[in-house]
C-alpha cells in the first residue's frame, strides 16, 4: 500500500519491503529483459563461432541491420514490460513519437538489446551469486562438519534478503529511465487535457438536459397547478359577495396566487427558455433584447441551428450582457449583432455607457467568460474609460444536427 | 353572468386539471365547450366535426411538449380563415405571437385572433371577456407581449407623449377607443385625438375599421 514505485519500497522499513512484491517484480522485470536479447545476443555468437573467421565480415553487417531495425519492436516491448514496474497509474498505451524523439525511442531499444541487458544480467548475477552460491556449496557439502554446514545455512538465510536490495534499486532505475524515454510527460499531459475538456463538455451537456428536464416539470406541474387554481379562486370571488370578509380572503388569495404564478414563469425561463429550443438562438435573443429596459437592437442573422450546448452557452451569454449594461454602464443605447462566420459564432454587444468594465471588478463578465469557456469559447472585451463597451464572443460550432 | 351570445368553443389543453377548471369557466359564463381535447391532431379533428366559434388551445402539448398547440393554430388560420383562435401560452416571447399574427391569408382582414398568457386566466372575467371579443373578430394580444414589442423599437415611438404611449399600448392590446377611454378615464373624443396624433407620429394610414388598426400597430411594431 501507498508505494508506487520501487524506489519508493526500497524506502520502507526492511520487513515490509521483504514482504512486498517489488523484490519479485525487480527480478521479473530485470530477467524479462535478459532473456530475449540474451537470447538474441546467443543465436549471433553461434552464427559467427560456426563459419571461419575470414566469413564475419560478411555476416556483421546484416546482424547490425537487423540490430537496429528491431529497435522499434524492442522499445515497444520496453513499454509493455514497464507494466512490472509500474502499478499505479499503469502506463498509458504506448505511441509512437515524432521527430528527433522518435530516434531516442528507438535508440533506447538498440541499446537495450545490445548493452543493458548485460548490465541487467550482471546486477543479476552479482545479487543471488552469494546466497546461490551458499546453496550449491550447501548441496554439495556431504563431507563437511555440521559447524560448516550451518554456517553456510545462515549465510545464504543472510544474502537472500540482502540481494533484494540492489535488485529493486536497479530494477526501478532502468524503469524510470524506460518512463522517461517512452512515455513522454507532455504526452500524456496531452492526452489527459482532451480528456478533461471532452469530459467537461460531457458535464455541460449533462447539466444542460437536467434543466431542460426541470423546466419541463415545473411547467407541467406546478404551473399549470396554479394556473387552475387562480381559475377556482377567480369563479369562488364571483360567488362571493364583494363586501364579504371571504371575498377580501379570497381576493387576498386570488393575488398571491397570480404574483407567484409570475414568478414561477420567470424562473422557468431562468432555468431553460424555451423559445431557445423551439426557434433558435436569434429569436430567443431578439425576445430577451425585448425585455431590456436599455434599448437594444438586434442583428443575429445565422443560416442554421447551432448545436444545442453553443445556442445555451451563447443565449445565458448574452442575457447576462445585457443585465450588466444596464446595471453598471448607464447606457442608454445597445446592439447585438451575431454571425457565423466559417463554423465559429460571433457574437457582439455594443453600448454606448460610461465604459471601464472590469473582468477582475467581479462585475458578472468573470461568469460570462465562464460560461462562453464551457463551449470552448473565448471572450474579448473593449471598455475604455468614459465607453463605449465593446464584448466580443467567439464560439466555434462544428456543423451537427440541429438539437431539439 | 351570461354572455350576450353562448359561443360553441374547441377547448385544447393537455392538463387535465386546467382543461377541466377552464371548461367549468366558459360554461360559467353561458358558453358551450363542444370538443375537450388534449393534443394537436385532436384539436384539428374536433374543429373538422364540430365547426365552432372559437378555438382556445395551450401552445405547448403532446406529443412533442414543444409548441404543436401553435402550428396546429396556425395551420387552423391558414385553412380556415374564418375561424377566431385564441392562443393560451406560458411564454411571453413575441416571437411566437408573431408567428401567430402572421399567420392570416387574408392580411389584416381575417377572423378575430388572440395571444395571451396563461396567467391571464384566473382573471376569469377578463379572460371571457378576451374569447368573446376574439370571437367577434377582435384581436387581442397579451399586455406583457406588447410591452416587449414596444421595447423593440425605440426610435418613432420616443417621440410619442407618456399618455400616447399608453394609449399605443392598449391599441396593441386589441381594445377599441370606447375601452381604452374607460381604462384611462377619459372621453371617447380625446382618445381619438390621442390615436390620430399617434398614427401621424408613426407615419400610419388613419384607419377607421378597429381590427385593421389594431394589425397595422402591431405589424409596425414588429417590422
Amino acid at each position: 500500500m501507498g508505494t508506487h514505485t520501487a524506489w519508493q519500497a526500497l524506502k520502507q522499513r526492511p520487513r515490509r519491503f521483504l514482504a512486498s512484491p517489488w523484490p519479485w517484480r525487480s527480478l521479473a522485470y530485470l530477467l524479462c529483459g535478459i532473456v530475449p536479447s540474451g537470447a538474441v545476443a546467443a543465436a549471433v555468437l553461434t552464427l559467427l563461432a560456426s563459419r571461419s573467421s575470414k566469413a564475419a565480415p560478411l555476416v556483421l553487417p546484416p546482424v547490425i541491420l537487423a540490430l537496429l531495425l528491431s529497435g522499434p519492436a524492442m522499445a515497444r516491448y520496453e513499454h509493455w514490460r514497464l507494466r512490472l514496474m509500474q502499478v499505479d497509474p499503469a502506463p498509458g498505451p504506448y505511441r509512437r513519437a515524432e521527430g528527433a524523439h522518435r530516434a531516442l525511442q528507438v535508440g533506447y531499444g538498440v541499446i537495450c538489446t545490445v548493452a543493458l541487458w548485460l548490465i541487467d544480467l550482471a546486477v543479476v548475477a552479482a545479487s543471488l551469486a552469494v546466497p546461490a552460491g551458499c546453496v550449491i556449496a550447501l548441496a554439495r557439502s556431504g563431507g563437511a562438519g555440521w559447524g560448516t554446514r550451518a554456517a553456510m545455512l545462515a549465510a545464504a538465510v543472510v544474502a537472500l534478503p540482502l540481494a533484494a536490495y540492489p535488485l529493486t534499486a536497479w530494477a526501478g532505475a532502468r524503469a524510470a529511465l524506460a518512463r522517461l524515454i517512452l512515455a513522454p510527460r507532455e504526452v500524456e499531459l496531452g492526452e489527459r487535457l482532451v480528456e478533461v475538456t471532452r469530459s467537461r463538455a460531457r458535464l455541460a451537456d449533462a447539466f444542460e438536459l437536467e434543466r431542460r428536464r426541470i423546466e419541463r416539470d415545473l411547467h407541467d406541474g406546478a404551473q399549470q397547478r396554479l394556473v387552475a387554481l387562480t381559475v377556482v379562486l377567480g369563479l369562488a370571488r364571483l360567488d362571493l359577495p364583494s363586501d364579504s370578509a371571504a371575498a377580501e380572503q379570497v381576493t387576498a388569495a386570488h393575488e398571491q396566487a397570480k404574483q407567484a404564478l409570475t414568478e414561477l414563469r420567470e424562473l422557468i425561463r431562468g432555468v431553460h427558455p424555451q423559445v431557445l429550443t423551439d426557434r433558435g438562438l436569434a429569436a430567443a435573443v431578439a425576445d430577451a433584447a425585448g425585455r431590456s429596459p436599455v434599448s437594444v437592437d438586434v442583428d443575429v442573422a445565422l443560416p442554421r441551428r447551432l448545436p444545442g450546448a453553443v445556442e445555451v452557452a451563447a443565449y445565458f451569454a448574452v442575457c447576462e450582457a445585457l443585465a450588466n449594461l444596464a446595471k453598471h454602464s448607464r447606457a442608454t443605447r445597445a446592439s447585438v449583432r451575431g454571425r457565423l462566420l466559417d463554423d465559429v459564432l460571433v457574437l457582439e454587444v455594443h453600448d454606448d455607457g460610461m465604459g471601464g468594465a472590469d473582468p477582475a471588478a467581479g462585475s458578472g463578465l468573470a461568469g460570462l467568460a465562464d460560461r462562453v469557456a464551457v463551449v470552448d469559447g473565448r471572450l474579448l472585451l473593449s471598455s475604455p474609460s468614459g465607453g463605449p463597451t465593446l464584448l466580443r464572443m467567439e464560439i466555434p460550432c462544428r456543423q451537427t444536427a440541429p438539437s431539439g | 353572468m351570461q354572455a350576450d351570445r353562448p359561443l360553441r368553443i374547441v377547448l385544447a389543453e393537455d392538463s387535465v386539471l386546467l382543461r377541466e377548471g377552464l371548461a367549468g369557466l366558459l360554461r360559467r359564463f353561458g358558453h358551450t365547450v363542444v370538443a375537450r381535447v388534449g393534443d394537436a391532431p385532436a384539436l384539428v379533428a374536433a374543429v373538422e366535426e364540430h365547426d365552432p366559434d372559437i378555438v382556445v388551445t395551450d401552445v405547448r402539448m403532446p406529443p412533442g411538449f414543444s409548441d404543436e398547440g401553435l402550428r396546429a393554430a396556425i395551420a387552423l388560420r391558414a385553412g380556415h380563415p374564418a375561424l377566431p383562435v385564441l392562443v393560451l401560452s406560458q411564454y411571453v416571447e413575441q416571437t411566437y405571437a408573431a408567428e401567430l399574427l402572421d399567420a392570416d391569408p387574408r392580411h389584416g382582414r381575417g377572423a378575430g385572433v388572440g395571444y395571451l398568457l396563461k396567467d391571464r386566466v384566473g382573471d376569469v372575467e377578463e379572460f371571457v371577456d378576451a374569447v368573446q371579443r376574439v370571437a367577434a373578430g377582435g384581436t387581442v394580444i397579451d399586455p406583457e407581449v406588447v410591452r416587449q414589442l414596444l421595447g423593440r423599437r425605440r426610435d418613432p415611438i420616443d417621440r410619442l407623449t407618456p399618455r400616447e404611449r399608453e394609449v399605443l399600448a392598449l391599441m396593441a392590446e386589441g381594445w377599441s377607443n370606447a375601452a381604452i377611454a374607460r381604462t384611462l378615464v377619459v372621453t371617447e373624443a380625446a382618445v381619438a385625438k390621442h390615436i390620430g396624433s399617434i398614427l401621424t407620429k408613426l407615419d400610419l394610414p388613419p384607419a377607421t375599421d378597429d381590427h385593421r388598426r389594431v394589425r397595422a400597430v402591431l405589424a409596425y411594431l414588429r417590422a
